[in-house]
């Protein structure tokens, strides 16, 4: 019949754009996909050569093949110790009072706004702030640790706002109203059920705000890292494990440092081609120290979904 | 004799007729001598979101161990009401009570402004429309409201944990799985677990809002028969978009239309023969 091929060929018209947008769909894909490939396949052609056990083990040096990175992850570590410590409790407990106890009005509209822009601003913006908030104030926390943690967590401070708003907002209304009408006070809700049922989204977006401040470069040369440095913060050892009893004196926090992504700066610098090996090499660490932060990420949504089951 | 101020006033007809409209004293001459205390009552109690007037002047006697259904077309406030009694617009701005409900034998004006609305909520549980269990354990949830009120005995939360399943129907489904998340029941199985969840601390008012608007058939008749048989132990308010459920599982309805309190009377009376034109239509199925 003339109406069923009419019908069949206005199918077929309309299931071809289907097929089209999943090709360039595809597409986006595979342009992303193999160029960061292509990216981390070079990295690690040319870093691999460098990687063993005493580059992580060794300092700096003048000659490229006795270099290591030792200082830097080590930095680095502290580095995001100290930021976690700070943008965590910080962020959290701010998302929490915006999204569950702060009046809904301009004042807060307008404080909501600007938190989504400090999401934006580019971190030498950060790096120049935390420059005279910190160093050059009567703060006067010198180019430290606790400098570059506190400057890297105010950058991520933003991030973790935002995303522990998102998954608070994620939680159906229905489960506060649960948790009142069982005569709950409004701490209690928020203690037992928000924070709970909230916590993995909140986990996962902060590490990965976090996992963007362990590559950051700019922030860090503007508040002063040293770029060679051939000691380690006190209370830290050259050899596993690493540590030592006087880490919790926390004498650290006031140490120079340098961080993984300075170091690779540094090296990639100089007109030696063995020291972009060295660079290579580093930069081969540092994806690795973020893929293990966004690993445990989703090991963590894992085991919070697991517990909390809606 | 009758004692007509002890029956449910229905504002509007005496506000219209000048007297007690005879279906309603005639209705409950040999309920008289068995005749429960007033639970709760509420007196000129209106209610706004805002600017706009959700609900007008309504008076109303809620009798105890007895189930007083609240119908009427959507819109018309009958949530609105039932949400006073446990003061949950206070969760939200720009909500204002005016008039009072009172709570017997306290003798407390529930939405009174010096009272802590904790306290009306560990007083008045509620069921709500869609089932809301906490994605926790079948114990947990049951066990929530206990903890709140510092009950730290483990004896006594697993007796009082199983005594709430029982009242709620549910102990032979949920016995086998308390410590097992409560999002594997069903719809129906988690409703009746949020009645038990709202049992256990034991309310002097379980108010349900359309409990079992989001349940099919089956878990709805279950959840009827709950209501039916809860009376013994609790002072019932329920809301209903349905009237077969009203005239089924209530002693009193109240009809609302527009934020008023159109008819409130024996449901038996209501449904047989009411007194006002709108509850008739209504009733019969001509809007709403």
């Amino acid at each position: 019949m003339a109406a069923d091929h009419d019908l069949r060929a206005l199918i077929a018209r309309r299931k071809a754009a289907d097929v089209i947008f999943g090709a360039l769909g595809a597409l986006s894909i595979a342009i992303g996909l193999l160029t960061l490939g292509a990216l981390l396949f070079d990295l690690i052609r040319t870093g691999w050569p460098r990687l063993s056990w005493e580059f992580f083990t060794s300092f700096p040096s003048r000659r490229a093949g006795q270099a290591g990175i030792l200082s830097a992850w080590v930095g680095s570590t502290l580095i995001m110790i100290v930021t976690m410590c700070t943008a965590l409790p910080l962020g959290v407990a701010a998302g929490i009072y915006l999204e569950e106890y702060a009046p809904k009005n301009w004042f807060t509209a307008i404080i909501e706004v600007n938190i989504a822009n400090l999401a934006g601003v580019p971190s030498i913006i950060w790096g120049l702030m935390a420059l005279g908030l910190f160093v050059h104030s009567t703060l006067d926390l010198g180019t430290s640790i606790r400098t570059a943690g506190l400057t890297l967590g105010l950058l991520v401070l933003p991030i973790v706002i935002i995303s522990t708003r998102e998954a608070i907002r994620s939680i159906p209304q229905s489960i506060r109203e649960a948790s009142y009408a069982c005569g709950a006070t409004q701490w209690q809700t928020t203690w037992h059920h928000v924070i709970p049922y909230a916590m993995g989204g909140i986990l996962t977006g902060s590490i990965i705000g976090l996992s963007r401040a362990i590559g950051e470069t700019a922030p860090l040369i503007t508040i002063g890292a040293l770029s060679y440095i051939a000691y380690l913060p006190e209370g830290m050892s050259e050899t596993p494990p690493f540590l030592t009893w006087r880490f919790w004196k926390f004498q650290w926090l006031g140490s120079g440092y340098t961080a993984l992504p300075i170091q690779m700066f540094n090296w990639i610098s100089r007109p030696d081609r063995r020291f972009h090996e060295n660079a290579a090499a580093a930069g081969v660490i540092l994806i690795l120290m973020t893929l293990s932060m966004n690993a445990i990420a989703i090991f963590l949504r894992y085991r919070l979904r697991k517990r909390v089951q809606w | 004799m009758m004692k007509v101020s002890n029956w449910p006033k229905p504002a509007r007809n005496r506000a219209e007729n000048g007297a007690v409209p005879a279906a309603l004293t005639s209705a409950g001459e040999d309920e008289m001598a068995t005749e429960p205390p007033v639970k709760a009552e509420a007196k000129h109690l209106s209610f706004s979101y805002g600017s706009f007037r959700a609900l007008k002047d309504i008076n109303i006697r809620i009798l105890q161990n007895r189930v007083t259904a609240l119908i009427g077309p959507s819109g018309c406030g009958k949530s609105t009401f039932l949400r006073c009694f446990n003061r949950m617009h206070d969760l939200y701005p720009n909500s204002s009570y005016e008039g009072q409900i009172t709570l017997y034998p306290q003798n407390i004006n529930i939405i009174g402004p010096k009272v802590d609305p904790i306290e009306v909520r560990m007083r008045v549980g509620m069921v709500f429309q869609k089932p809301n269990p906490f994605p926790k354990s079948i114990y947990e949830n049951v066990a929530y409201g206990l903890r709140l009120r510092g009950v730290r005995n483990r004896k006594l939360l697993d007796q009082k944990v199983e005594e709430a399943l029982k009242s709620a129907a549910i102990w032979d489904e949920a016995k086998d799985r308390l410590h097992q998340s409560a999002s594997k029941l069903s719809g129906g199985q988690q409703q009746r677990l949020c009645i038990a969840r709202a049992l256990a601390t034991d309310p002097e008012i379980l108010a349900f809002d359309e409990p079992t608007s989001a349940l099919d058939p089956m878990a709805t008749s279950r959840i009827e028969e709950l209501v039916s048989a809860l009376r013994e132990r609790v002072t019932i308010i329920i809301v209903t978009h349905n009237m077969q459920q009203a005239a089924r599982v209530s002693d009193f309805t109240a009809f609302m239309y527009l934020g008023e309190l159109i008819e409130f009377g024996v449901t038996d009376k209501m449904f047989t023969n009411p007194s006002n034109k709108l509850t008739e239509e209504y009733i019969t199925g001509r809007f709403g």
